[in-house]
């Protein structure tokens, strides 16, 4: 097998907060394969976005990074210069955000925003950067992007502007593509076109994906494998068919028990939707032992004691819970 | 552009009318008049009657409205009346003083603008710093000095001790008289410029789309080149804007300190002798001088901004 193109090492990611710090992710480790579609799951502020942002090496104060190697094919990049960072990032590593609205600048046309990517990472003169800009609109499919390029963000609807991200982030051809909840602000039909566009453009350009949501079927769908984060960190990862059929912790159980289905009703009759008890934690109290044993349905002694290391399933995962290995 | 700059124009009228009508009504509950004045001792050795025809020929003793009508007619076709302590047309003593005035709000304004913001950014971009620390706690005095009492330290210290510039006076109307009254009527908005400039780059740091821009792998100094300074750039012209046309009212204080020849000495000297044709001038040109102004930054939005559009 060889190397993956992403690896993650026991990140650690520090909050500062007047004068103490708290770990807003702790011990998360992934590894993404070259072309492989992976996703992280969670709820908000179980740490998944931070940790996209640590390794795009974006984050900015109180967030700290504490600990951990992030390996990019074969380079560890956590401690290079602010310079270097800079190279690989948007070339190498590219990101999509989550709200298509405020992340594109409104005072500047979409397609100088995406000509700044030649122009930055290739040299590209301005005049060739938007000619490539329009070819760029045209590959995620906007409608006569020869205009589009000199439409503002506010002219385009929230889909268009998330197509536009799309082709600002793949602009160099990255090897991994950092998508933090890429459709969570749009409507549900628009969600599947984007997550189709994405997939099929990575494919054909073999850029490996880092999925970042708190849906789980979405990403269960899209990915190969997926990690499921809790409280900064990650309870369980898994092959994606694999989570489906035999989840392993818990809280990824719960968050399958609490999707509703389709065509539900006609076959049980009315239900009340499962939900997981209780609220996440905040970061600055996390309950001793596991995290997750105030809502565990589960739930014995050693849980609130003892915090659990990782045990290895026999489907090329890991879990993080004493009731497993 | 162009709907917008009619638009503007078909505002200025109604503005002017009411302005002038607060104008007749504040100047018709001010005790005395022009002829009273002459007589205010009550030793004037000038025949009543004479007071009397005088009077009439004014018209101080028609009624307001009336007055005022016929003033705005008057304006209308350009004539504001003939002023009753030198009987020279209106238009004619405030046409020497506009030059000066304008010269004077530019300088400052000048001044206001390569300071202030040119502060607010080096502090935005670096906030906590040394020049960020001081040149908030600079904007802060600024913001609370008199510009009379700094007028006269700015006198004492460049015009007194060091004589490099002269005190007072519009000289040969060169840059060195311009110079100490541009800074003392500067000053204010110059802090306000800094504080109003600090935030906004700070606001914009902070924004969604810088964050995109640095995931682009873009230097710090480009982001803020090609992201920061336009969109920080609407909320400093709404503040320049703001100073620039209350600016001409603002300088009365500065130009009557500095003996400066200017439309706000003009309107001190007319108020006190109740010189009512001036008065009603000078605050003619200075409204419309806040209108034009008002109009100007009107037009800089719609070109610095595409999402805003006049209908």
């Amino acid at each position: 097998m060889t190397a993956p193109l992403l690896q993650v090492e026991n990140l650690r990611i520090a909050l500062a907060s007047s004068g103490t710090t708290f770990d807003a992710a702790e011990g998360v480790s992934f590894e993404i394969g070259r072309g492989e579609a992976f996703g992280l799951v969670g709820e908000s502020g179980c740490g998944k976005s931070i940790t996209a942002l640590a390794i795009m090496g974006l984050l900015r104060r109180p967030l700290s990074l504490a600990s951990g190697r992030i390996v990019l094919d074969g380079q560890e990049i956590q401690n290079v210069s602010a310079a270097e960072m800079r190279r690989l990032r948007g070339k190498r590593i590219a990101m999509i955000f989550q709200e298509p609205m405020t992340a594109l600048n409104p005072l500047s046309p979409v397609g100088k925003q995406i000509a700044e990517m030649f122009v930055l990472h290739q040299g590209a003169s301005w005049r060739d950067a938007m000619d490539r800009a329009e070819e760029a609109l045209r590959q995620v499919r906007v409608p006569s992007p020869e205009r589009r390029i000199r439409d503002y963000p506010h002219q385009l609807s929230g889909g268009m502007r998330q197509r536009v991200m799309i082709a600002i982030a793949l602009a160099c051809g990255p090897d991994l593509l950092v998508a933090d909840e890429p459709t969570t602000a749009l409507d549900v039909t628009v969600q599947a076109e984007i997550i189709d566009l994405m997939a099929e453009l990575c494919a054909a350009k073999g850029t490996a994906i880092l999925m970042i949501s708190h849906d789980l079927g979405l990403v269960a769908n899209m990915c190969k494998r997926v990690a499921v984060m809790y409280a900064g960190r990650i309870v369980e990862s898994q092959l994606a068919d694999a989570i489906f059929a035999r989840p392993s912790h818990p809280y990824t159980q719960g968050l399958i028990d609490s999707l509703p289905r389709l065509g539900e009703r006609a076959r049980r009759g009315r239900q009340r939707l499962t939900e997981i008890s209780g609220v996440v934690p905040s970061i600055q109290a996390y309950p001793s032992g596991c995290r997750f044993n105030p809502r565990c349905p589960s739930v014995t002694d050693v849980c609130r004691s003892l915090a659990p290391d990782t045990t290895a399933l026999p489907t090329d995962g890991l879990v993080r819970c004493h009731h497993h290995g | 552009m162009l709907i917008v700059l009619a638009r503007r124009l078909a505002n200025i009228v109604p503005t002017v009318v009411a302005v002038m009508a607060l104008v007749f009504l504040l100047f018709s509950v001010l005790p005395g008049s022009f002829i009273s004045g002459m007589n205010e001792d009550g030793r004037s050795t000038i025949d009543p009657a004479v007071m009397e025809r005088m009077r009439k020929e004014m018209g101080l003793d028609d009624p307001l409205p009336e007055r005022f009508a016929k003033y705005m007619i008057n304006v209308a076709t350009g004539d504001l009346g003939t002023s009753f302590r030198t009987r020279e047309p209106v238009t004619k003593l405030i046409g020497v003083r506009v030059w000066p005035s304008l010269k004077l709000v530019f300088a400052a304004m000048l001044f206001a603008i390569s300071v202030g913001v040119t502060l607010g950014f080096l502090a935005a971009l670096r906030p906590g710093s040394l020049i960020d620390t001081a040149a908030m706690v600079g904007a802060i005095s600024g913001l609370s000095l008199s510009q009379f009492w700094f007028g006269l330290m700015l006198m004492y210290l460049f015009a007194l001790t060091l004589g490099w510039l002269p005190s007072f006076g519009y000289g040969d109307g060169g840059l060195r008289n311009l110079i100490l009254p541009a800074v003392a009527l500067g000053v204010g908005p110059m802090a306000l410029l800094a504080r109003t400039t600090r935030a906004a780059v700070l606001d914009v740091l902070n924004a969604d789309f810088v964050r995109t821009a640095r995931s682009k792998g873009m230097s710090e100094r480009r982001v803020v080149e090609w992201h920061v300074l336009r969109n920080a750039l609407v909320l400093v012209v709404t503040i320049v804007g703001l100073q620039f046309g209350s600016l001409m009212g603002q300088a009365v204080v500065v130009e009557k300190l500095f003996a400066w020849p200017g439309v706000g000495s003009l309107l001190v000297d007319s108020v006190f002798q109740r010189d009512m044709p001036a008065v009603q001038g000078c605050i003619l040109m200075i409204v419309l001088f806040f209108l034009f102004i008002n109009t100007l930054v009107d037009l800089a939005y719609v070109a610095i901004d595409p999402r805003i559009r006049y209908r």
